[in-house]
């Protein structure tokens, strides 16, 4: 008697390079699930992520881009996780602006938030990947 | 650059963090969404019970 696979997923994502969903999704949110397929949620979790990024910078929050405490380490490592977007607000020099005020406060958090987030995601991608989240 | 209101912006963070986290962490759509609106109600909710402690507080 055949047996109903209980992962059906997992078996036809089995192919290729298993961490590239997971990179994918780093650098770009959304794109790991677009790597599997997944359209909607891909573009559910770029929307979320961009707009929180977005957000945050247009409240003049503050990218992080040295490490002088233990605080603006951390701060730095959840901005990181917003992959290219973090690299490219760098490059366009915004979020460089010292907080000022209480909006700025909230901008700052908004952006190492989005970066927590599109972590939180790319790891969603990879186990979607290896089959360890069944859809 | 935008200057939303403490509420506001407690809205916009819940609605993003509660759509990441019904995605990734249930397996089901139905779930899925179940699982964002009670993230989005505990976010808003807690913020609104919060500020009015410390409302009580500082009187």
């Amino acid at each position: 008697m055949a047996s109903t696979p209980t992962r059906p997923a997992a078996g036809k994502t089995q192919k290729g390079f298993v961490y590239l969903p997971l990179i994918a999704g780093w650098l770009v949110p959304g794109a790991g699930h677009f790597l599997l397929g997944k359209w909607a949620r891909g573009a559910l979790l770029a929307a979320s992520i961009l707009a929180m990024f977005i957000l945050g910078l247009a409240m003049h929050g503050k990218l992080y881009t040295s490490a002088s405490d233990i605080l603006s380490l951390l701060s730095m490592l959840g901005d990181l996780g917003s992959g290219l977007l973090y690299f490219v607000g760098r490059a366009m020099g915004l979020g460089a602006q010292p907080t000022q005020t209480t909006v700025a406060d909230y901008g700052k958090v908004f952006i190492v938030v989005a970066g927590l987030l599109n972590v939180i995601a790319a790891v969603d991608a990879h186990n979607l990947r290896t089959g360890r989240k069944n859809s | 650059m935008i200057h939303p209101s403490h509420f506001a912006a407690v809205l916009l963070f819940a609605l993003c963090a509660s759509t990441v986290f019904g995605i990734t962490m249930r397996d089901t759509p139905p779930k899925m969404v179940r699982y964002g609106a009670y993230c989005f109600a505990l976010f808003v909710g807690s913020a609104i019970v919060l500020s009015w402690v410390m409302f009580l507080i500082a009187r």
